[in-house]
């Protein structure tokens, strides 16, 4: 590309490349003004939010385009060689910042006492991996990612099958993804209001006393079983999202394989586990690995819902507590690393996939 | 083989039919309550909306039987129970039901019979209430009103558009660029670079959320609008620049090249060639980021309400709202519906994009 012509290259010229600096530089005056004053005017909430909205997104194409005017003003050569960098820059900064530099961040803080002052080694670790509360988080966040996994991935692959065969598969499949849209407190308080004590408000009480039973406080004292009822919020909102995936990769299975089959006399179930299961197992995987990887670092629901009492604790509301509510950097940031070293086996296989998959 | 097949297809229609039920009852039950009286709420359980065979008052009234010790059962047309029970109401058997209304001494019997009801009265007062954040009244049992203040969830709402807007289309624009430049650009360090960017697509943003809010603190940016758009942003763009770099650098090569022997810059082929040309791949990535940034919970409440209340997101209001008033489920479910109403409207009109992002994606950290 290096023999490509722009524009700039034949009338290279000082006055313009001073003026593109020039506007560079009132754009970032202009957006600094903009935001001070976004922050202290006192103007309505809907003129803010309005304003707020437009000098973001317009701010951002703004830097764009005026880095990009300087650019192309510079000899020849500097443009090539400066451009890639106006393109990619941005991005590649703002990952550094938000998640590549915080985890070293974070790791060093997490050899630190509460307030970062003083050096205690991997005392952190070490509470981390024997506190009691914590060993409950751990222990439930090791029943959310089997027992959720399983009966999410279940589901999904359940009702992949079932809409493929049914006569009413786009309406079926767009309900059971629909709590995808749903936030995971929206969902909290959906379900809370299920399992509420009153049978006169909470369904599953009042299904339980028409059936001549007693009312139980739930999500509260029906310990450890409030934990499963947890899970079953978050199986409510993923399993749509593993059904639209495996249905995709069911869908992709070649007809003549399963008539093959079919005409040989195999049965569903045999059609099932030696042509579905194999010809999807990739998917699967995916599936797996994200619906994994959701359990790990659930939060908001059980936040919602009881708050982390009552033996439902997990390792992303202990973070919460240990971080903010109890304000011990420290111990928090080594929360936070175990989270991390936990997807790390997930980083591994992907950065493995990306470099088998193509030459770079 | 007809039959079987046939069979086969009811059992198959008929067990989705079940779990569909079944996944869309809560949701359901949530839009009723959130339409009913207060009253009704606390009564009487949403489902009672569907018609059903239930105890309805005739408005009939009878005395209290005379010549019995009422700190014994009591006996009233042949049927004995406690004072307690004849509160609760007692079955005669006959297709009435008789309860005990006022206390021990003075009172009188309410006569119920058994027909075919459905509790049908529905009211916006439960939205005006939230969203409004005006004071209102409630009657009390014993007669007494009280005023309650109800939420003002109009601002929440607003707050939640200004942080969710910027916060799709800033990742998208920086996403866009950046795939732009790993696609077609020739750059020192550009494989390491992309590296990164695959590497971080797992990493959870809770590693993230402390050293951040230090940089925001000493910046002043923290509780600010531009703060949360970048944090979302910065969440974001592992997983968009990823997705747009496999769409992008699918395209035609020729293409560009014939625009470029036009002498078309880089930008220019950007924003006239490339851009219209992603709409699909843009498109899937900013359902994706819109529905994950209005649902987010956790990054606001580290960004947004240790700076500034006034900033706060419906998420964040919400859960409030659960801690401070759980028992008020004519509050909640109206509450929850207005946080749902947006997502679910953008889900329905553009799934087809989201089901594409999806699959195309990998994992999101």
């Amino acid at each position: 590309m290096e023999n490509i012509k722009t524009r700039s290259d034949d009338q290279f010229s000082i006055v313009e490349l001073g003026l593109a600096a020039l506007a560079v530089l009132a754009t970032f005056a202009f957006l600094y003004g903009g935001f001070v004053f976004l922050r202290d005017s006192g103007i309505s909430q809907i003129l803010t939010a309005l304003l707020a909205v437009v000098w973001g997104v317009g701010g951002v194409a703004a830097l764009y385009y005026v880095g990009n005017l300087f650019i192309e003003k510079l000899p020849h050569n500097w443009t090539v060689r400066l451009q890639p960098f106006l393109f990619v820059g941005p991005a590649v900064a703002l990952l550094a910042w938000y998640l590549a530099v915080p985890t070293v961040r974070t790791f060093a803080l997490s050899l630190y006492n509460a307030n970062s002052t003083e050096f205690i080694g991997l005392k952190n670790y070490q509470a981390v991996f024997t506190e009691r509360i914590m060993l409950e988080a751990l222990s439930n966040n090791l029943l959310w990612m089997i027992v959720g996994t399983t009966l999410t991935v279940g589901f999904g692959l359940l009702i992949a099958i079932l809409a493929d065969r049914s006569g009413f598969e786009k309406t079926a499949k767009s309900l059971i993804f629909l709590p995808m849209a749903i936030s995971m407190v929206g969902a909290g308080v959906i379900w809370k209001f299920i399992f509420d004590f009153n049978p006169n408000i909470g369904l599953v009480n009042a299904a339980v006393v028409g059936l001549g039973g007693e009312q139980q406080a739930w999500l509260s004292l029906v310990q450890p079983w409030n934990n499963l009822f947890l899970i079953i919020v978050m199986v409510w909102l993923q399993t749509g999202y593993a059904m639209v995936l495996i249905s995709a990769a069911i869908k992709g299975i070649p007809d003549e394989l399963l008539e093959a089959a079919r005409v040989d006399g195999a049965g569903e179930v045999l059609i099932f586990l030696r042509i579905i299961v194999p010809n999807i197992a990739g998917t699967l995987l995916t599936v797996i690995t994200t619906v994994v990887i959701f359990t790990l670092k659930i939060f908001d629901v059980v936040m919602v819902m009881t708050g982390g009492q009552f033996g439902t604790e997990v390792i992303g509301v202990r973070f919460y507590r240990e971080m903010w509510t109890n304000g011990n950097a420290g111990y928090g940031s080594a929360i936070a690393i175990v989270l991390l070293i936990a997807v790390v086996p997930v980083m591994i296989y992907n950065l493995r996939e990306f470099s088998k998959r193509r030459a770079f | 083989m007809h039959v079987m097949k046939r069979r086969a297809l009811w059992m198959v229609n008929g067990a989705l039919f079940i779990i569909v039920l079944l996944w869309t009852i809560p949701t359901i039950g949530l839009l009723v309550s959130s339409i009913r009286p207060r009253d009704d709420i606390q009564s009487s359980g949403w489902w009672t909306v569907v018609p059903h065979l239930g105890w309805v008052s005739t408005g009939e009234q009878r005395p209290l039987p005379e010549g019995q010790t009422r700190d014994q059962p009591i006996t009233i047309d042949g049927v004995t129970a406690t004072y307690d029970e004849w509160r609760e109401g007692v079955d005669l058997g006959n297709g009435t039901r008789l309860v005990w209304v006022g206390t021990l001494r003075l009172g009188q019997l309410e006569v119920y019979r058994q027909e075919w009801t459905a509790s049908t009265r529905f009211t916006l007062d439960n939205y005006g209430q939230v969203l409004a954040g005006r004071e209102y009244e409630i009657r009390n049992t014993d007669g007494t009103t009280t005023m309650v203040q109800g939420d003002n969830l109009m601002g929440a709402f607003l707050n939640s558009l200004t942080v969710t807007i910027p916060a799709t289309i800033i990742p998208i624009l920086i996403a866009a660029f950046a795939a732009y430049g790993f696609s077609w650009m020739r750059f020192p360090g550009r494989r390491l670079l992309f590296i990164m960017v695959v590497a971080l697509l797992v990493v959870p943003l809770q590693i993230a959320l402390k050293p951040i809010l230090t940089d925001y603190v000493s910046l002043k940016l923290n509780g600010t609008y531009l703060g949360i758009w970048l944090a979302h942003t910065g969440f974001g763009l592992p997983l968009a620049t990823y997705l747009l770099y496999n769409y992008i650098s699918g395209l035609p090569r020729e293409l560009l090249e014939s625009a470029f022997i036009d002498g078309a810059s880089h930008f220019t082929v950007f924003v006239r060639l490339i851009l219209p040309l992603s709409v699909p791949a843009l498109a899937s990535f900013a359902i994706f980021q819109f529905l994950w940034v209005w649902n987010d919970y956790l990054v606001s409440l580290i960004f947004l309400s240790l700076g500034n209340q006034d900033a706060q997101v419906l998420t964040m209001r919400i859960a409030a709202l659960v801690g401070q008033r759980g028992q008020d489920w004519y509050l909640l479910t109206a509450a929850a519906f207005v946080s749902m109403v947006v997502p679910i409207v953008v889900f329905f009109a553009l799934q087809r994009y989201f089901v594409r992002g999806l699959m195309a994606g990998s994992v999101k950290g």
